[in-house]
């Protein structure tokens, strides 16, 4: 196979990483909702870990994500 | 279309060389002294009148003020407020870096891994060294929890050691490849626009979404840099 298909195909690859990344982050928003909705009054106490929980498991898909860019662009 | 990344490319703008090391001033260098420039003007200038009702300009600088104080005082406590002042000049220098990285043909220096991972090394090395000077080997019970059977040890403190020694890599690379990341999607789409032409306008529209998003990450990423090195503080004055 030639080596810049290879890359390619290693790219794609790496990009399944995100599904984990994308599972969370709807968990996350999920908890916060139905947290929400049964007491809105934890909103602005809550918000913020949410915040914070979002970014922290976003930066999981962006591991994996420069990962593929590594392979595509060096 | 142009390489999407083409944008973080390191141009040395005035060529210096010490003894064959290359310590040029660079566009990198230019966009931090401007951010620190900027950060320095818009707090004394802002602080200037010492007013008791603040102008805007005095009343930015409190809520950046405010805003870390809090942030140190509910997550680390009273014990917190002697590494304000570093706090405060980390969560500033990313905040404005992310922040004029935004602006059009600027250079984000937050997309370095160079910088970043030199932060996060900086906030590992002065809470491991904080964490000794107070509670000296004692400190080393952060490596197995309270109340664990002493058979598991072999297991939890191999565990909690990656996991302490990982986090300067994972505060370094989450903001590094959020900027580098949110630039690249912004410059792949930009070469949508102008491939589609007059249909181009619908990636337009997602472009300006993107944009909003961005910012909202740029000010989002800053926070969780400057979370996560209070947590980490935390962990070092007051061991749980």
């Amino acid at each position: 196979m030639d080596a810049s298909a290879a890359k390619m195909i290693g790219a794609g690859l790496a990009a399944i990483g995100m599904i984990g990344a994308g599972i969370g982050v709807g968990n996350i928003w999920s908890s916060l909702i139905a947290t929400v909705g049964r007491n809105p009054a934890a909103k602005a106490n809550v918000e913020l870990y949410g915040w914070i929980g979002f970014a922290v498991t976003e930066a999981i898909a962006l591991f994996a994500l420069v990962v593929a860019l590594m392979l595509l662009f060096t | 279309m142009a390489n999407p990344i083409e944008q973080f490319k390191i141009k040395p703008l005035i060529d210096i060389r010490v003894e064959g090391v290359d310590i040029s001033f660079t566009n990198s260098a230019l966009m931090m002294g401007i951010v620190v420039g900027g950060v320095t003007a818009l707090l004394l200038l802002g602080m200037r009148e010492r007013a008791v009702i603040p102008g805007r300009w005095q009343s930015l600088a409190e809520i950046f003020y405010e805003f870390v104080a809090n942030m140190i005082r509910d997550n680390v406590g009273p014990e917190g407020r002697r590494y304000f002042p570093f706090i405060f000049t980390l969560f500033m220098f990313v905040l404005f870096g992310n922040m004029l990285g935004m602006i059009p043909m600027a250079f984000t220096f937050t997309s370095h891994i160079a910088v970043t991972f030199a932060m996060a090394l900086v906030v590992f090395t002065g809470v491991t060294i904080i964490g000794f000077a107070r509670h000296g080997l004692h400190f080393l019970h952060m490596f197995f929890p309270h109340g664990a059977p002493l058979a598991t040890a072999p297991i939890l403190v191999p565990i909690e050691l990656i996991s302490y020694l990982s986090r300067p890599f994972s505060l370094a690379v989450r903001l590094f490849a959020n900027m580098t990341v949110g630039h690249i999607i912004l410059k792949v789409i930009a070469g949508f626009v102008v491939m589609l032409g007059v249909a181009g306008v619908v990636p337009l529209a997602f472009l300006a979404g993107v944009t909003i998003l961005e910012f909202g990450i740029a000010v989002l990423q800053a926070y969780v840099f400057t979370i996560l090195s209070c947590i980490y503080l935390n962990d070092a004055i007051n061991m749980h």
